[in-house]
């Protein structure tokens, strides 16, 4: 199935769509919004991987004379109470905080498809059970199932992805399973019954891709939402725990407290949040857009 | 080998009944006669125009003679085989030997698969694993079919209606079958393309020795494709007969209002109407004896409580009516 591949109809739209370049280049052209939103998580991912190289100080070492120090001189971004230095914490809080929000996203959306595509293809007592099952999950809030995830788990890296997973599973379960449930009756799907494909063969290739496009929209909502659970778990002691950066954590913790007397340490955390949240819903937009089809010609 | 004079498909007493369920614990409170004992058989290289109104069960009796619904009785045979009860396993040799194409060109394609891709996946589902013969392959039926070898690469929304029809044939010819079931296969079509995708039809036929079971409510499109014409009303077939006869010698009540609503391109000639009141009844609860009664204009008391049998009437001509 050929997704990016699309070298053909791109060349007849009169763009120079000679390798990498030249498609990201026409992409870019095309879609504006969504090549900021790529430059955007780009650079935070490459912050994520570099973070070793970029930050100036150890982003765990305390220093007391520079508490609270104002941003500016060798403090970049100022210091928090404990005299860390701001800057060094946001690049390596991008490294936690990427992996919590892209790690659950992805996990929360797998587990979702699956149970979505069951649910859908299935039908009978599995789809009652599991839709009921989803709508337990869906009366509580996003930030309690966490909590309570989170509490049972224990904090650590791992287990904050798994407990903030776990309840974003049944929105992406139901957006799957109610395209999965017009289109298991398409005659497309019919036609690859006709010819003796497997269910679990169509549904792989007829209805998974056929629902790509509320995911896609839905995944990048979801990954701005990840972001700030982790904060809030993070800040009530059940998350990624101390002392490691989180950019959640940072803005929470110093948000009561300093934000009249130090605003840096609550502004700087915010930005880097609201930034990768912008970022990912520009080029998830765009995304949904590339990879349809019909959106192409 | 099947034998010379062995059907390529044979239904007998083909039923298929919907559970209508209600309530909480899905109790069955009744059932959908969409298909209620019908039989035909065709020949090689042979069409079964299969009409009716809208409702009649015409499309679930195509959709269950390739089992893509599981008839709920009744017997099918291809080239002499009983695939009624076979498994899904034992039935994919069988899917080769029966596709089908689809009325709507829109929703029969998916949306995300090149047009060459989906013409291709039978052979891939059917084990033409190298890309390279399957691109052969696949070339070669968009060439049969009238579309150009450039155009694989394309995605269906590109292709105009009539083009998505012959996407569709080509998905349905790639594994070679015996019969192809068309279900209302030129309805969404304009007039002009219509024609075309029938004579590809028919084109397709003499070459290869295909048999259609063409269902439609069009009664001019079917004369022109059929050999033989079964005429379907609330799950029945209440009459069939050769193409010729049907339209000459119609002989059930029901054919007879069906081919006075076929417009006729000549103003001088004056036909008697004959316009059927009411609405077909609900399949749920069939009427009583010939299901036709309720707006039969010849009905008598008879009619309401004892069902007609399909008697042939003349040889090959088959009536379910008690008058004839």
């Amino acid at each position: 199935m050929a997704i990016i591949n699309h070298e053909a109809a791109l060349a007849r739209a009169g763009a120079n769509v000679s390798g990498f370049w030249g498609q990201s280049a026409f992409l870019a052209r095309r879609y504006p919004l969504g090549a900021v939103g790529a430059v955007i998580v780009l650079l935070f991912v490459l912050t994520a991987i570099f973070a070793n190289v970029i930050a100036p100080h150890d982003p765990l070492s305390t220093n007391s004379r520079a508490s609270l120090a104002q941003p500016g001189g060798s403090y970049w971004l100022g210091a928090d109470f404990m005299g860390r230095d701001m800057f060094s914490r946001i690049v390596y809080g991008a490294r936690i905080s990427l992996a919590v929000a892209v790690g659950a996203t992805l996990l929360g959306g797998i587990l979702g498809v699956a149970i979505g595509l069951m649910s859908g293809f299935l039908g009978g007592w599995f789809d009652l059970a599991t839709q009921r099952l989803m709508d337990i999950m869906q009366s509580l809030p996003l930030l309690v199932m966490a909590l309570v995830m989170a509490a049972s788990l224990g904090p650590s890296l791992e287990n904050t992805i798994i407990a903030i997973a776990i309840p974003l599973v049944p929105s992406v379960a139901r957006v799957v399973r109610s395209s999965t449930l017009s289109l298991r009756e398409q005659p497309f799907v019919e036609a690859a019954r006709a010819v003796g494909m497997g269910e679990l063969r169509i549904a792989i290739r007829h209805v998974l891709p056929n629902t790509l496009a509320p995911l896609i929209v839905l995944g990048t909502a979801q990954l701005g939402s990840a972001i700030l659970t982790e904060a809030s778990l993070s800040f009530l002691g059940l998350g990624i725990p101390e002392p490691y950066p989180s950019w959640g954590r940072m803005l929470s913790e110093s948000a009561a407290e300093y934000v009249r007397t130090a605003p840096w340490l609550v502004i700087f955390p915010g930005v880097a949040i609201s930034l990768t949240v912008f970022g990912t819903n520009l080029l998830g937009d765009a995304l949904r857009d590339i990879l349809d089809p019909r959106e192409r010609t | 080998m099947a034998k010379p004079n062995t059907p390529v498909i044979e239904i007998k007493d083909l039923k298929k009944h919907f559970p209508v369920k209600k309530g909480l614990l899905r109790r069955t409170v009744g059932h959908v006669y969409a298909v209620d004992g019908i039989s035909f058989s065709i020949g090689a290289g042979e069409t079964l125009g299969l009409v009716g109104e809208s409702g009649c069960g015409k499309t679930t009796a195509g959709r269950a003679v390739l089992r893509l619904v599981e008839p709920t009785s009744g017997s099918i045979k291809v080239e002499g085989t009983e695939i009624t009860k076979m498994s899904k396993a034992e039935l994919r040799p069988y899917r080769r030997q029966m596709q089908i194409i689809f009325q709507d060109p829109f929703s029969s394609l998916n949306p995300r698969m090149t047009a060459g891709d989906i013409v291709g996946e039978p052979l891939l589902v059917h084990g033409v694993a190298n890309t390279k013969e399957r691109n052969e392959q696949v070339a070669a039926l968009f060439a049969r079919v009238g579309l150009r070898t450039a155009q694989m690469s394309n995605y269906p929304h590109q292709f105009s209606g009539g083009q998505r029809q012959r996407i569709g044939i080509a998905r349905a010819l790639a594994l070679g079958p015996k019969l192809i079931v068309g279900d209302e296969p030129v309805s969404a079509l304009d007039v002009s393309i219509q024609a075309q995708v029938i004579n590809l039809l028919m084109d397709l036929q003499r070459e290869r020795q295909l048999s259609y079971l063409f269902i439609s409510h069009n009664l001019a499109v079917v004369e022109h494709i059929s050999h033989q014409i079964a005429v379907m009303y609330l799950g029945r077939i209440v009459e069939h007969a050769d193409t010729r006869s049907i339209f000459t010698r119609a002989q059930h009540p029901y054919t007879e209002a069906l081919l006075s609503a076929v417009p006729v391109p000549d103003p001088a000639i004056k036909r008697q109407k004959r316009v059927l009141q009411g609405d077909v009844p609900s399949p749920v609860k069939p009427p009583s004896g010939c299901h036709f009664h309720t707006r039969c204009p010849y009905a008598v008391d008879r009619c309401k409580v004892e069902s007609p049998p399909l008697r042939e009437i003349a040889p090959g001509h088959h009536v379910s009516c008690h008058l004839r």
